[in-house]
């Protein structure tokens, strides 16, 4: 310290006599010297009050309450300084942590849009915020059956991904009953309602379509209900079947009912992140869904679904408010 | 937009009042001010939610949840002046079936 003091005081006379870059340069150069030995803010004031004692002894007497003062500050100063400059780096810490898990639950969660002859299948799925609490699960058994899931965790970001996982797992071991809708949505809620706490639940609905028989059986459980585009009379129907929410009760049973299909009919689910309007309050959200579709009906299941998902952010003004998911099937 | 709630009890029933906008930045602190209350044996509960504005599904969770723990304590929970929105969202999830609701009727505070 004393050291460094004798090297200061060297620095600022020189600088008093002369101002010139050269002596600033110096200068610089010094406060490296500083940092490395963790000089404080209020030990850098000190030093420089020393000095300016050394240097115009006379003048001291009236400068040193303020020096003082300064100090003073300094000392708390430093401390919230320091105190930001950890919160900033555990922020980062943070960051580097919720990425990593992003693209875990990216990698956990990928879904596979199968690709039939017969059905046309479109798929968007948008998280309002890194972590997406909705999720889309499809099976299927070459061109005769093709099963889908649309599910919706309560709440947003990590806890809803992580008990997504657990959905998706239940899905999976469910395989060998995928055509039964009601044998789904039973075993899910089982699982959920053992593995979660009491304010959590998943919203569900599941469909198999038939696909030589043009019969689509669905139940759902808490979930939007779905929409049904019969072609033949250019109209929507409501896709509705009651069903209490997963991961509620421990015993529950789902009812399953069946629509046909005809040429050119959509079925569209999706979840409530789509036909929310949280700020137009006034609109009524199903017609404007149902518009859009009908004006786009000769685009592709994948283009109705993005341009959904355009329309709808542009009508909030940008401002989704929830995790945005639309699955189409189209005959 | 926050959510407040009061409570009141008459005649050893309490009455919840809620108002305000229920999402997931709101909705912690109305977990916690319905952890808070004690439910004792046979207690009947009445949550007005006329005055609810806006509710998500993070808010049906705390409902379900408070609703859970008043059945495993034996009280009873009823949840009153629902809007039709409100109303809508509890037919959907299958809630309306489970729980005591009742849409639209005007409590009197006094």
């Amino acid at each position: 310290m004393k050291q460094l003091e004798s090297q200061y005081t060297k620095i600022l006379s020189d600088y008093m006599v002369n101002q010139t870059e050269k002596n600033l340069y110096i200068a610089q150069n010094f406060t490296r010297q500083l940092i490395q030995k963790s000089i404080s803010p209020e030990d850098v004031v000190s030093i420089h009050k020393n000095a300016v004692e050394q240097i115009f002894p006379d003048q001291m007497s009236e400068a040193q309450p303020a020096y003082d003062f300064l100090i003073e500050v300094m000392v708390h100063y430093g401390m919230a300084h320091r105190e930001h400059q950890s919160l900033l780096q555990k922020q980062a810490e943070y960051e580097m942590e919720m990425n990593i898990a992003t693209n875990i639950q990216k990698t956990l969660l990928k879904t596979y849009v199968p690709q039939l002859q017969s059905i046309d299948i479109g798929k968007i799925s948008v998280p309002i915020r890194k972590m997406n609490g909705d999720y889309v699960h499809f099976f299927h058994d070459g061109e005769d059956y093709l099963s889908v899931a649309v599910t919706d965790v309560v709440g947003k970001g990590v806890p809803a991904a992580l008990c997504m996982s657990m959905v998706k797992y239940g899905l999976e071991t469910l395989a060998y009953a995928y055509k039964d809708p009601s044998y789904v949505l039973e075993v899910i809620n089982r699982v959920i309602e053992k593995g979660v706490d009491d304010s959590m639940f998943v919203s569900m609905f599941y469909g198999c379509l038939n696909v030589k028989q043009n019969i689509f059986s669905y139940a759902s459980a808490g979930h939007e209900p779905a929409l049904h585009y019969r072609a033949k009379v250019d109209q929507f129907f409501p896709v509705e079947a009651k069903g209490l929410l997963l991961g509620v009760l421990p015993e529950t049973s789902y009812s399953f009912h069946e629509i046909v299909l005809e040429e050119n009919d959509m079925i569209i689910m999706m979840t409530d992140g789509v036909t929310e309007f949280r700020a137009q309050n006034d609109l009524n959200s199903r017609e404007v869904i149902t518009a859009l579709i009908k004006a786009n009906r000769h685009l592709t299941a994948q283009q109705l679904c993005q341009l959904l998902y355009k329309e709808i952010e542009k009508v909030q003004n940008f401002k989704l408010s929830d995790d945005f998911t639309v699955v189409i099937l189209k005959k | 937009m926050d959510v407040t709630i009061h409570f009141k009890e008459i005649n050893h029933k309490l009455f919840g009042f809620v108002e305000g906008e229920i999402d997931t930045f709101t909705a912690s602190g109305l977990r916690e001010e319905l952890e808070a209350v004690k439910i004792t044996e046979g207690l009947e509960i009445e949550l007005d939610l006329s005055k609810v504005n806006y509710m998500d599904s993070t808010g049906l969770g705390i409902f379900v949840a408070f609703y859970k723990r008043a059945l495993r304590e034996n009280g009873k929970v009823k949840l009153v002046g629902l809007s039709n929105r409100l109303q809508r969202l509890f037919e959907i999830t299958g809630l309306s079936d489970l729980m005591d609701i009742e849409t639209d009727k005007k409590v009197e505070l006094r």
